[in-house]
């Protein structure tokens, strides 16, 4: 398995990717944003076709839409008077969420309606590929650059996570304190954008949600120490990863994007029944 | 030095000036009390003490320094949300928030000479969560505890950097009487024992008759401040309220006011005055 | 479109020529039924915040579809039994006890995650007709058949009449659901309840405006109709009016052009929320301005 070169490019990219989303996935189940998360995953597939119409590298598309929109929906979020905390509140901007990724596929069928009209045939593909992500077709390049882009931007989630945490738990005290609560509430989402971008990629955009929060919230579940669960989130996702990348080589039928969030959705479950 | 100077200070917000004309200050290990009727302004006060909400006019010094700048030296206690029943984070590690968790990066488990460094945190948390007798339930996730219990640890983690000053938002609020009881003597002790000055908000003065120093009373758009034999008489609060206003002395020392007018209510738009 | 029909600007004429093909009525009295069904049960899920949940479901007819395609049965049969399917999981995933903030949305989004996964997994075994995926995902009302119309009427219908039955209950439950739990109310089952319910509009609705844009009959005609008004009975009637505008325009315009359905459908509700939106703030920011020109001189106000 490890000869064949899509193989390794396919591990090498799905393990860093699943990195970033484990210990994001942490902060995004901690902060209940879960919503957001998905909302970002359904508007990675029109920025990427409004890309591809355009002419430009899907991915810019992809990056541009769900950098924009996370940054939109922190700004739309709690600022210190935060809802962190609040019992059972669901903040009421989840609803123009809903509404506004929703105009925003609306927008994609828009894309790929022009784009089914300017390249007959290949919008199937391509459609295909934005949905359900090429992990077994990537390059050594593009699995490189996958590679990186996540690095960092686990790098940049851990130097933020602990004024993070503290202005999720307790915004008031923390921003008392100097933390710039809305500037990382804000940061925070677009951080989320890029890494849903990456994951799109991979796992394709409408399953990366699977990616983001299943191996986290089993994580939450089964510890509550931060340092443990950042850990663990990352852990099982990686685990995901490779556990979903060697099944889908097994199975030729079985697609890699299914396999992959089939095992982060069973280890949730698994955790239900643990903890 | 006093802690917190207030020379005719004034303050407004949604284009109301909700008082002027305020002179206050707070003595190096005093403890005062902040009374007024509903929206007389009394978090404002607190706001504006920590640099959060900018005067309108008039003179602030928070410890020697313009209001904001010594936050790192200001223990804060704001008014008070539950945390979210699933909210899994254990009180110590709440309260080891407190400690570092407005800084950047994370604690590394690294060996040698930050292990000291480390342990002396764990010593002071441990120490700190003893002090407001929360030793017993500090490991059990803080979204299972009840409202008094979650309550001491807040209060833990706004001690634990050793504060000058402390400033408590309603903290009896939701409490019931035995629970107010403990909480403003656990205030008073450490008050007493540690030589912070502490600034306390509340509806009723009777549970911390016992140890306070002075009291600043909030109505009308001005205040006035002294001892309580001094503020809390019906001549002192008829001259402030300009209507008539009457104190009631129980047997038991316990002060009533009667004819206190509520403030009309304005309604708030809580969004106008986040940014 | 087969005769190269194109708008005249002359609503009769224009409405009689779409009212001349039977697919288009059809489509038109499905997507009336469908309105009224997303209206009221969306309705309710806003007001539950129930936004996720809701969301959720419209995607559960992706792999209903595809399942369905792969066992040899209507597509229909697909997404009714997996929104229901997905209806139940979600409401079991919840009542774990914890009803948390953050334990919750990520229960569902697991739920979300499986089921599209098992999606793909239909569509590689039934060897992925991907010209067929594009109808699935952004609706088609080419082929809605008078069976079809039928079957959603009667399941609307249904559904009505059970909501009509709970409604009262159902409403406590949604506005405080401890205090509703308190006095006898079963506030979990009735959440059950009502999810299914939303599973049975989320599967009606698909079936026109696509799986992926259920959402623009389901949550922006509700909203809309909440941000203009609190009064239960006027947002309900709202919603529903708001929905049925909304569904005859964007078929209506869909017919005389080569974009989906969906596409229309979504724009002129999130047109339709916007302008309400843009409206409720101009007036609330007119009548601050009225409150503050009256205000009392500096010092405060005495009671």
């Amino acid at each position: 398995m490890f000869s064949q070169e899509f193989m390794r490019n396919a591990l090498l990219a799905g393990t860093f990717v699943a990195l970033a989303c484990g210990v994001v996935g942490w902060f995004v189940v901690l902060r209940g944003q879960v919503f957001a998360g998905d909302a970002l995953s359904h508007v990675a597939f029109p920025g990427a076709l409004a890309a591809a119409a355009a002419g430009i590298d899907e991915r810019a598309g992809l990056f541009a839409a769900t950098v924009a929109v996370g940054a939109g929906i922190g700004a739309l979020g709690r600022g210190a008077d935060g809802v962190a905390g609040r019992a059972g509140a669901v903040p009421a901007e989840d609803t123009a969420i809903g509404i506004v990724f929703t105009f925003i596929l609306g927008l994609g069928v828009f894309f790929l309606a022009l784009f089914s009209t300017s390249s007959a045939g290949g919008s199937g593909i391509q459609v295909a590929h934005t949905l359900f992500g090429s992990i077994f077709g990537l390059g050594a390049v593009q699995a490189r650059l996958a590679a990186v882009i996540a690095v960092l931007a686990t790098g940049l989630m851990l130097v933020i996570a602990r004024p993070l945490l503290f202005a999720s738990i307790v915004p008031d005290v923390a921003a008392a304190r100097g933390v710039p609560v809305r500037l990382l509430s804000i940061g925070f989402v677009a951080l989320l954008g890029v890494v849903a971008a990456e994951a799109a990629q991979t796992v394709g955009a409408l399953l990366l949600l699977g990616l983001v929060s299943a191996p986290a919230a089993a994580a939450h579940r089964l510890t509550s120490s931060p340092l443990v669960g950042i850990a663990l989130a990352a852990l099982l996702a990686v685990a995901a990863i490779w556990g979903g990348l060697a099944l889908a080589y097994a199975v030729p039928s079985l697609p890699p994007g299914t396999a992959i969030v089939g095992i982060a959705v069973a280890t949730y479950c698994v955790s239900t029944i643990l903890a | 030095m006093p802690a917190v100077e207030l020379s005719g200070a004034a303050v407004r917000l949604g284009g109301r000036t909700i008082w002027s004309g305020v002179d206050v200050a707070v003595g190096d290990g005093e403890f005062v009390a902040v009374l007024g009727g509903n929206g007389s302004g009394k978090s404002t006060l607190l706001k504006a003490v920590l640099g959060v909400l900018p005067l309108a006019a008039g003179g602030l010094s928070v410890l020697g320094r313009p209001a904001g700048r010594e936050n790192a030296r200001i223990g804060y206690l704001p008014q008070r949300r539950s945390f979210d029943s699933g909210t899994r984070l254990r009180g110590s590690d709440v309260v080891r928030l407190g400690l570092d968790g407005d800084r950047w990066g994370l604690p590394l488990p690294l060996p040698g000479r930050f292990a000291s460094s480390r342990r002396q945190a764990s010593a002071r948390v441990r120490e700190v969560i003893e002090l407001a007798g929360a030793g017993e339930y500090a490991d059990r996730p803080i979204g299972e505890l009840s409202g008094g219990e979650q309550q001491r640890l807040l209060i833990a983690q706004a001690l634990v950097r050793r504060p000058q000053l402390l400033l408590l938002d309603e903290p009896l609020d939701s409490l019931d009487l035995p629970n107010q009881a403990v909480v403003a003597a656990l205030v008073g002790d450490i008050c007493r024992e540690e030589g912070v000055a502490v600034v306390l908000v509340a509806h009723d003065v009777n549970p911390l008759l016992p140890y306070l120093d002075r009291v600043v009373y909030l109505a009308g758009g001005h205040a006035v401040a002294g001892p309580v034999e001094q503020v809390i008489t019906g001549e002192t609060l008829t001259r402030l309220y300009g209507l008539p206003v009457e104190v009631l002395k129980a047997s038991d020392g316990r002060l009533v006011v009667v004819g206190q007018p509520e403030a009309p209510a304005h309604h708030h738009d809580r969004h106008e005055h986040v940014h | 479109m087969s005769t190269n029909p194109h708008l005249t600007w002359n609503v009769v004429h224009d409405l009689s020529e779409v009212l001349e093909y039977h697919f288009m009525v059809n489509a038109l009295e499905a997507g009336s039924v469908v309105a009224v069904m997303a209206g009221v049960l969306g309705w309710l899920m806003v007001l539950r915040r129930e936004t996720f949940a809701g969301h959720t479901l419209s995607m559960m007819a992706f792999p209903g579809a595809s399942g369905a395609a792969l066992i040899g049965v209507g597509a229909a049969w697909g997404y009714f039994v997996f929104c229901v399917a997905g209806a139940l999981a979600i409401g079991r995933s919840a009542s774990g006890g914890r009803r948390s903030r953050s334990e919750q949305p990520a229960g569902t989004g697991a739920v979300q995650a499986g089921a599209l996964g098992l999606g793909f997994l239909f569509v590689s075994l039934y060897g992925g007709v991907l010209g067929d995926l594009e109808n699935l995902l952004f609706g088609t009302f080419l082929g809605i058949s008078d069976g079809q119309v039928l079957v959603l009427a009667g399941v609307a219908a249904a559904s009505l009449v059970v909501l009509a039955a709970l409604a009262r209950p159902l409403l406590f439950a949604s506005v405080d659901a401890d205090v509703a739990s308190a006095r006898g109310v079963p506030v979990r089952a009735l959440g059950v309840v009502f999810l299914v319910l939303l599973g049975l509009a989320v599967a009606a609705t698909s079936q026109v405006t696509g799986v992926l844009l259920v959402f623009a009959l389901l949550v922006m005609p509700a909203a809309s109709a909440q941000a203009l008004t609190a009064r239960v009975g006027l947002s309900l009637a709202l919603t529903v009016a708001i929905g049925l505008a909304v569904v005859w325009l964007g078929l209506g315009i869909a017919y005389f052009s080569t974009y989906p359905a969906g596409f229309f459908v979504t724009s002129i509700a999130f047109a339709v929320y916007v302008i309400v939106r843009v409206g409720v703030w101009v007036k609330g920011a007119s009548r601050r301005d009225q409150r503050l020109s009256g205000q009392p001189p500096a010092g405060g106000v005495i009671a």
